[in-house]
């Protein structure tokens, strides 16, 4: 029973590989990044951190630091005016109770990890800054830590924070597993173990302050969430409409800019010095300091007909929350929910923890714990048919989800699922596969599959706004809150306006990302501005359409709905035309806005449980399927990736040039997930605090990524687009395991990936894998 | 200690503090930020320069070295206000998605053209594997390339 879906529309500006207007400015480096900012008498920052994780702090004297000749002012949290941030986190289990994750801005009595913030100085330049966060007498007592999860949750075990070390937990119910399980012709157990790794973009925190001339403290920052001007008016406890944050176009984000990080220390530093502080994090820092991607532990069952029909799954995570909340209860939750993957599974068991430990904390990060559970699902997967000898696709195509199944939560699937397709595509531009080039090399395909929310949790009720207007020349201004991570968030926004409102993309500038002058359009994370505030420009720009056809149908006495807004002009159906300035003109005098505010509201739900759930959690899910051909050296146990290709079902495609960006963008990053990538840690120390040891992939790590672009015209953003931003990192770890199991058969279960792995499963080396 | 280098084509006196890296001298004596830090050792290649010619990281350069010498940073390509020809294929080509490596990723390009001018992939490559990018994933920044190289080459 094939779904039908519709033809797309025909566009003029959407759905065109245009070249971006910031990718020029950035070739030229004219695009001024956050560290790229200097005001006259500006002073220069830096941060005292714990060099332990787990101690009391039993002296802390900052006399002769801020003694020092050129230092303007030393902070610790006795200075901070509320020294707390919180945030609530609706929807969690009784077990663990209402969830309010909150941090210290700077440590009070106790460090709970290695890099935690304890006091912050303000100096003149940065050497003396430096200087003076080394003339902070500190002194520290150490404390029992404990560093894993699993430690963590055993009986007498140190306590992270008074409330218990068991920060949240989720479960899902859903028919009888046990009895699935019994009457499954095969049944393939499994346990995955999944690592810390960072976001590491290229650009470090950073950001400049300064007191405006009407008193209010503007950031200029490198942030995925201008919103964060409220948080720093609740430390600094001033009213939030004395708060400016400006975003800047940033150098990656990738989740690791969505929580606060310089912007709360730089409002604090402007507020006692009176003078702009810039603040920029080293390399080392970055990597030492902020929060990361969670490690998993996870246990599936799975169980299949002879048929390789899914009937149930068993499914345990325990993820490490490291030190702090953050966002581990939604990360969690998000595993949860997309736990046994995009498959119609009847019966269903998750039991997902997450616990506190004194590693370093773990937050926010592309893919947001949809990420970890794609590498498990997708190896039971081939191992299911592995076991029942079908092939990778097949297997798939049986068990993908339909529109009006449902998933484990209950939630019904509403849109097109293009699974079958997608795996179609990838395994046929694989085709044909590589000769061996030595005997003892192996090559071997692999497959992955995996959903992805777009859009935020629908009991969060998420909103974005945004203004279109024309100026009097015919040019027209977008401008809207998103801060765009690199993904071509603004450029898009563009081309929407364009499209509508018919002028050539060279006439729209764009405005974002400043919360005092622009709409506030919310975070760029979960693959939700092309989605939210793509929505937003659309409608604000067919409302101002309409309200502009109006004053035109007089002008030209013609039905406003038989005008056409191309090529900057009004066309009347008799082939008169009207100059949009003619246009605007007549507006002004018959006081008519040339502009126009709109806000979209995302479809809005309360709270689910879980368990007995049958609600909504996300709005919509994107859906993709990777193939990778992978050689193995069957003496050293060396991997190398020889061919690639990944595809989405985007939707429509806003931008093709963009899409397959995020698409190869994110199947590198996923590889270096995959492959390479691992913070060490050690007994709660960060032994990978710089790019000569935190190894990401470089241009000679990996293939080409051949992107496939498939267009259901199914989706909830603007034109049926879905979002694109976070779904390419999920499948490539698990299509390199499944490729090299086809290989070698050799089952790879604990990323990264390694040689000394690969070796150690073909018994080329002693121990485990 | 004041030292003459020849900046972008044009000789200047800097004031050199000996203890500076040529990327602090550049960023915070005179305010050139088009040459970005992203890791501070050498190893990310963000602050990509050209020092007479050749392609380093400004990082590990001590700044009284570069006396006398000539420095190129990414401003030193403009032609006569215009984007370069490899600017030009970086934008086509959907190169850029953040724009932090970029900077660096073009100049080590360009030397790595001048000692090689018609390269494979794979070479091209191995040439850009000291310059990291966390969002392009690498295929469009070769596609840009490749594409230059050839245009270039029938021109």
């Amino acid at each position: 029973m094939a779904d039908v879906v519709a033809a797309p529309e025909a566009l003029r500006v959407v759905g065109r590989a245009v070249p971006r207007h910031d990718a020029r400015d950035k070739a030229v480096a004219a695009t001024a990044y956050a560290a790229d900012w200097a005001l006259p008498g500006m002073l220069h920052a830096a941060v005292l951190r714990s060099p332990y994780p787990s101690a009391r702090i039993v002296k802390l004297d900052t006399a002769r630091a801020a003694a020092m000749p050129g230092v303007a002012v030393v902070l610790t949290a006795r200075d901070v005016p509320r020294n707390t941030l919180a945030t609530d986190v609706p929807g969690q289990t009784a077990t663990v109770g209402p969830l309010r994750a909150t941090l210290h801005v700077l440590a009070e009595d106790r460090v709970r990890h290695q890099g935690e913030p304890v006091a912050l100085v303000a100096a003149e330049t940065l050497e003396l800054a430096r200087a003076a966060v080394e003339a902070i007498d500190v002194a520290y007592e150490r404390t029992p830590g404990v560093f894993t999860p699993e430690a963590a949750l055993a009986p007498g075990a140190p306590q992270v924070h008074a409330a218990g070390n068991l920060l949240a937990q989720w479960r899902i119910a859903r028919g009888d597993v046990a009895a699935a399980l019994a009457g499954a012709a095969v049944v393939v157990e499994g346990e995955y173990t999944t690592q810390l790794v960072d976001a590491a973009y290229l650009e470090p925190e950073s950001g400049v302050a300064w007191i405006d001339s009407d008193g209010v403290i503007t950031i200029r920052v490198s942030t995925q969430v201008i919103e964060h001007f409220r948080d720093v008016a609740e430390v600094l406890r001033v009213p939030q409409n004395r708060v400016r944050v400006i975003g800047t176009y940033l150098g990656g984000g990738f989740g690791g800019k969505e929580d606060v990080t310089v912007e709360v220390y730089l409002g604090l530093l402007a507020l006692k010095t009176g003078r702009p502080v810039k603040m920029v994090w080293t390399r080392q820092e970055s990597l030492l300091a902020r929060a990361k991607r969670h490690p998993y532990r996870m246990r599936y069952r799975t169980g299949a007909t002879a048929a390789g029909e899914i009937l149930g799954q068993q499914i345990e995570l325990l993820g490490d929350a490291g030190a702090y909340a953050y966002l581990s209860a939604l990360v969690l939750l998000y595993s949860t929910v997309t736990a046994a993957g995009p498959y119609r599974v009847p019966s269903v068991e998750v039991q997902a923890r997450v616990a506190y430990t004194n590693n370093p904390p773990t937050s926010a990060m592309r893919g947001f714990g949809g990420m970890q559970t794609v590498f498990a699902y997708e190896s039971q997967m081939d191992r299911v048919a592995r076991a029942l000898g079908m092939d990778a696709v097949e297997i798939r195509r049986i068990n993908a989800l339909r529109r009006g199944d449902r998933l484990p939560v209950g939630q019904v699937i509403e849109t097109h699922v293009a699974l079958p397709e997608l795996c179609e595509r990838v395994w046929a531009a694989l085709e044909p596969p590589t000769p061996p080039r030595a005997p003892h090399v192996r090559v071997g395909l692999g497959l992955a599959c995996n959903l992805q929310p777009y859009g935020r949790i629908v009991w969060l009720h998420d909103w974005s706004s945004a203004w279109v207007g024309f100026e009097m020349d015919g040019s027209l201004v977008v401008r809207c809150g998103v801060p765009d991570v690199g993904g071509g968030q603004a450029s898009s926004l563009c081309q929407i306006a364009a499209e509508v409102l018919g002028v050539s993309l060279e006439r729209v500038s764009v405005h974002i990302a400043d919360s005092a002058l622009t709409p506030l359009a919310g975070t760029t994370t979960a693959s939700r501005q092309l989605y939210m505030s793509g929505n937003a420009v659309l409608k604000a720009s067919r409302e101002l359409r309409e309200q502009l056809l109006r004053v035109a149908e007089t002008m030209l006495g013609a039905e406003a709905a038989t005008l056409a807004m191309t090529g900057d002009l009004v066309h009347a159906p008799d082939g008169r035309t009207l100059a949009l300035p003619d246009l605007l003109r007549e507006c002004a005098r018959a006081g008519v806005p040339r502009g126009h505010l709109a806000v979209y509201n995302a479809p809005a739900g309360e709270p689910v449980d879980l368990a007995t759930g049958s609600g909504k959690v996300f709005p919509d899910y994107t859906y993709g399927a990777h193939a990778a051909e992978v050689e193995v050296d069957t003496e050293t146990g060396v991997v190398r990736v020889l061919r690639y290709a990944a595809a989405h079902d985007v939707g429509r495609a806003i931008n093709p040039q963009s899409v397959e960006g995020q698409i190869q963008g994110g199947a590198v990053q996923g590889l270096g997930y995959g492959c390479m990538e691992e913070v060490l840690v050690e007994d709660g120390i960060n032994l990978t605090t710089s790019f000569a040891t935190y190894l990401i992939p470089t241009a000679a790590d990996v293939p080409d990524v051949e992107p496939v672009i498939v267009e259901s015209g199914e989706g909830l953003g603007p034109f049926n687009a879905r979002g694109i931003g976070e779904p390419p990192i999920g499948p490539p770890a698990a299509a390199v395991a499944n490729a090299i199991a086809d290989a070698t058969g050799a089952r790879l279960t604990r990323l990264p990936i390694t040689a000394e792995r690969v070796a150690r499963a073909l018994g080329r080396l002693d121990g485990t894998n | 200690m004041i030292a003459r280098m020849v900046l972008n084509g044009r000789s200047r006196q800097v004031d050199v503090r000996p203890e500076h890296t040529l990327l602090e001298t550049l960023r915070d004596t005179l305010g050139i930020f088009d040459v970005k830090e992203g890791c501070g050792e050498g190893v990310c290649g963000a602050c990509t320069v050209l020092l007479d010619g050749r392609p380093v990281s400004s990082c590990l350069v001590l700044a009284p070295a570069v006396r006398g010498r000539a420095v190129t940073t990414l401003r030193g390509l403009e032609r006569d206000g215009g984007l370069h020809p490899l600017q030009e294929a970086f934008v086509r080509h959907g190169a850029v998605q953040c724009g932090f490596c970029t900077p660096g990723m073009l100049l080590t390009a360009l030397a790595f053209l001048e000692r090689e001018p018609r390269p494979d992939r794979e070479a091209i490559r191995a040439a850009l594997e000291g310059n990291l990018c966390r969002c392009t994933g690498y295929t469009k920044i070769v596609d840009a390339v490749e594409a230059y190289a050839r245009d270039r080459g029938h021109g």
